[in-house]
């Protein structure tokens, strides 16, 4: 699982029929420290995660899973919302 | 997922058996400005989109998630059209100078 932030919504009318319930949000990986790594990404939201927080998600085959659903062509899923993180302060 | 532009398609008769009935097509990586990124792919479309659509791919072993690439050779699959992107972080959008 890695860390995210929530920067805005996909709208998506039209889309593979099993996914048509879910919300599409953009996510731009984190480091514990709030550092941005990367591009952002598109993930489904299956924990009713909106802009400006701080999330965890899943990403390849696995982010099927949480989905309530037995297909879906989804390779991202935030599966959390996080409320605090603590880093050790040797690490 | 990432976000794509659609840029031609492929045409194939000789492939794997498993594919016989795909549409490919050609997808250009792009960034949140809609502007175009280097790399491409060739994903199996799974919505019914055109040529110079946006839309989401999703690759690897997730692209065998639909009815139709169920079991088969594929990597990659376009599984939304776009209508409308949505950079709603303000903070997200002074630091990267977004339009």
């Amino acid at each position: 699982m890695f860390l995210g932030k929530v920067i805005g919504n996909v709208w998506a009318t039209q889309k593979y029929e099993t996914l048509n319930s879910f919300k599409l949000l953009f996510v731009q990986p984190i480091n514990g420290e709030n550092q941005e790594l990367g591009e952002p990404i598109i993930a489904v939201d299956t924990v009713g995660a909106g802009p400006g927080e701080k999330i965890f998600y899943i990403t390849a085959s696995e982010a099927v899973i949480p989905l309530p659903v037995d297909m879906a062509p989804v390779d991202a899923s935030i599966v959390g919302i996080v409320d605090t993180i603590n880093l050790s302060a040797d690490r | 997922m990432f976000l794509g532009r659609v840029i031609g398609n492929v045409w194939s008769t000789k492939k794997d058996e498993n594919l016989v009935g795909a549409k490919f097509l050609i997808v250009r990586q792009i960034d949140l400005e809609m502007k175009d990124k280097d790399n491409f792919v060739v994903a199996v479309d799974s919505v019914g989109a055109g040529e110079g659509e946006v839309v989401l791919v999703a690759t690897g072993s997730s692209s065998r998630q639909t009815n139709f690439t169920k079991d088969k050779p594929v990597d990659a699959v376009i599984m939304a059209i776009v209508d409308k992107l949505d950079i709603s972080l303000k903070e997200y959008i002074e630091e990267h100078r977004l339009s």
